[in-house]
């Protein structure tokens, strides 16, 4: 999972509702949250991750900038499941992610994106998402460009004249295996604990601590 | 819900680094290492033929329970974005429910220290340490408060108020509540007429018998048809050649219809992965030095529990002496401590020397250790013994002692228990509830106590060889609907809370595998 998110605006959720919001007694069932981009930007999205809050269900779908530069709504995710059983815990309060290989069409050039969230069961006073983070793709060319001056070493064809100071070939030779060793101390390391709880032999302890 | 394959490289990841640290580790590095010299290990296939040795010695069977035991154990890799409390219990309610009553608890605690004026731990004077040594076997037969720092607290009754485990204080679980939940509804038909009101999951009788296919009407059961005309000879043979090719997976598959008398302390060990390697032996001993070096306040909480319980018991009073000293062992056991990360509890931290707030000065007060007793009819050496329980432990009975929404944790338990009641005995469930008798104010003992104590021994642990073979103890909120189910008829004709628990007193001649059985699949649904 890539750790950067690309910076986007969270609308105030809507809700869905037949019939006048204010006379209707019973609770909505279906809110949708918009997530927007800054004006003129557009994102490749590799990962959309939100931590839940009670949505049973959750349709997903972008607003793309095609080649013509018109934009189009689309769905990329349809009815996913949060909550395997809506009327129980499972899944409620759970950190999730949509992930690109999920999607049914290519999240490219996306300039918004519209969360639908279902919750069919009226055992819930509240329901939404928290936490919406939309992560780009990472390019591979975007990486650091190699500086000019490396590529331009020169060979060291000519030995130097060595008074008394070892072959080169040796010392780096015997530097490479040091490196290796410490390579393999470092991928040996274990979590085993030594287990001893004492600080210099004393355990007397007076107090529990709250924190 | 990460894309399956990096779910896998990722659990994969965590055992291999978790394996690492133990001696199998270095066992097996050390069996690759000796093999070399043998003729049939040929340099063109070095790595193939390396495998198939380890293969035939049986370190690749020792390997593969090492990894099923990790799983078992290891919760599955969470979403990179989860805080680690939310990997120990994801409902932000239970966590505030569990912080708040170990906040009452360490309340207690520290007051009880600062008004008996009796520190949480001393080191003992040579003295006294030389005489615990001796007379480590024959504990039971001192006072309690003999081997603690004040005479006066094991017979203060202050010592009753604190204390470690839910099991003491059902009503942090009663008073659960969802903030989020809608309770205002009038009654309906999916209200809950029990006293857990929390929306956990729950299965039902349909879904419990493709679940526990294996205890069906059909299927032989040792318990039950052991003393039929099954000849045993055949299952002794199954049984002693699994014990024999000691595979952890196979065995927990065995132990679902039931463990041989005989072979049964084999089976457990194998099914929970639990040796005793000279190492085991050595830690169990470096635990025993602890407690002759250092006294606990909880070791007072330890001697009077006992004292009152198991010594009381008929069953298990000839125990007394390793029920101290396992439990004694237990409660400085810091590898304990690992499980931390899956329990919804956190254990309470001190400081020494006053010295309040700087890490380097912090140790970690540990917790309590119960449903042992019923091992020691197992396990004759202390150090297995004392292996087998904590790995117990720390798979299954420390649920027992916290709030989590865990399938296996007492509120979930329960929460089944009265569910079960409810859909499948309504009328009796109506009645209790009418006359001031909530069944769970009945069945929370058995249920906190998987049972030990209620049931006669050979019933317990034909009952505990199905929490192993199914790696869960939602089997005991079943029994505890079975036991209702058998009695109902008295239980229709009680009056008052105090006549039904009478009915309910005594269940040591209760048969466990008929009434689960009958339960699960002869119920009209």
């Amino acid at each position: 999972m890539s750790v950067n998110t690309v910076p986007c605006t969270v609308k105030p959720t809507v809700t869905l509702q037949i019939g006048d919001a204010e006379t209707d007694s019973s609770r909505p069932g279906v809110y949708v949250i918009d997530v927007t981009l800054p004006i003129g930007q557009t994102v490749n999205i590799q990962e959309i991750s939100f931590k839940n809050y009670y949505t049973a269900y959750v349709s997903v779908r972008l607003l793309r900038r095609d080649g013509e530069g018109a934009a189009k709504w689309t769905t990329c995710l349809r009815n996913h499941c949060l909550m395997p059983s809506p009327h129980t815990e499972e899944g409620s309060q759970d950190y999730c992610s949509v992930y690109r290989q999920q999607m049914l069409i290519e999240p490219d050039n996306v300039t918004s994106v519209r969360l639908i969230l279902r919750q069919p069961s009226s055992a819930w006073l509240n329901f939404s998402v928290e936490d919406i983070k939309i992560h780009p793709c990472l390019n591979e060319d975007s990486e650091w460009d190699i500086p000019d001056w490396l590529s331009d070493l020169t060979q060291v064809d000519q030995l130097c004249d060595l008074q008394g100071l070892p072959d080169p070939q040796t010392v780096s030779s015997s530097i490479q295996q040091m490196w290796a060793l410490t390579e393999v101390m470092q991928t040996n390391q274990t979590t085993a604990s030594i287990g001893r709880f004492d600080v210099d032999g004393c355990y007397d302890i007076n107090l529990l601590s709250f924190t | 819900m990460m894309d399956e394959g990096t779910e896998l490289s990722l659990t994969i990841a965590q055992i291999v680094q978790r394996l690492k640290a133990t001696h199998l580790h270095s066992q097996i590095e050390r069996q690759a290492k000796e093999c070399l010299h043998r003729p049939e290990i040929q340099l063109e296939s070095l790595k193939e033929d390396v495998r198939n040795f380890l293969k035939a010695s049986g370190w690749e069977r020792k390997l593969q329970n090492a990894v099923y035991r990790e799983l078992h154990v290891q919760p599955l890799p969470s979403h990179p974005a989860a805080p680690p409390e939310h990997a120990k219990e994801p409902l932000a309610y239970m966590r505030k429910a569990q912080v708040n009553w170990e906040k009452r608890i360490l309340k207690s605690l520290n007051s009880m220290c600062t008004e008996l004026g009796v520190p949480l731990a001393r080191k003992r004077p040579a003295v006294e340490q030389k005489e615990l040594t001796n007379k480590w076997n024959e504990m039971g037969t001192d006072e309690p408060g003999k081997w603690t720092s004040s005479q006066s607290i094991c017979s203060d009754r202050r010592l009753n108020t604190p204390s470690y485990s839910i099991s003491h204080d059902s009503q942090v679980l009663i008073s659960l509540r969802n903030p989020n939940h809608d309770s205002s509804e009038e009654a309906s038909a999916k209200s809950h007429w029990g006293l857990i009101q929390v929306p956990l999951h729950d299965r039902d009788i349909p879904q419990m018998r493709e679940a526990y296919s294996e205890l069906s009407l059909t299927t032989g059961q040792l318990g039950i048809d052991d003393h039929t005309h099954v000849p045993p000879g055949k299952t002794r043979l199954i049984c002693t050649e699994l014990a024999f090719c000691q595979d952890s997976a196979a065995a927990q598959q065995y132990s679902r219809q039931g463990c041989p008398t005989g072979l049964r302390a084999d089976l457990w060990a194998l099914i929970l992965n639990s040796t005793n390697e000279p190492e085991d032996v050595m830690h169990y001993e470096q635990l025993k030095a602890g407690v002759i070096h250092h006294d606990l306040l909880v070791d007072n909480l330890i001697y009077k529990d006992v004292k009152l319980t198991a010594s009381n018991d008929d069953y298990y009073f000839v125990f007394e002496d390793f029920l101290y000293q396992v439990l004694l062992c237990f409660s400085r056991d810091t590898a304990v401590l690992e499980h931390f990360s899956y329990n919804s509890a956190t254990p309470p931290k001190s400081y020494i020397q006053g010295k309040v707030g700087v890490e380097e000065f912090a140790v970690v007060y540990p917790p309590n250790g119960e449903n042992m007793a019923p091992l020691c009819f197992l396990y004759n050496e202390p150090s297995k013994l004392y292996s087998v329980f904590r790995e117990m432990y720390v798979r299954y009975f420390f649920r027992l002692h916290s709030v989590s929404s865990s399938t296996s944790g007492i509120v979930s338990l329960c929460l089944q228990f009265e569910r079960l009641l409810q859909t499948h005995l309504p009328q009796l469930f109506y009645h209790l509830r009418e006359i001031g008798a909530q069944p769970l104010r009945i069945a929370f003992k058995w249920m906190v106590r998987a049972f030990s104590g209620y049931l006669s021994t050979d019933q317990l642990l034909l009952l505990w060889d199905r929490i192993l073979g199914y790696d869960s103890l939602e089997i005991v909120a079943v029994l505890a609907a079975a036991v209702f189910a058998f009695r109902a008829e008295n239980l229709m004709e009680v009056t008052s809370l105090t006549s039904a628990e009478a009915v309910l007193a005594d269940l040591s001649t209760l048969k466990v595998m008929p009434l689960i059985q009958i339960f699960l699949f002869a119920t009209v649904i």
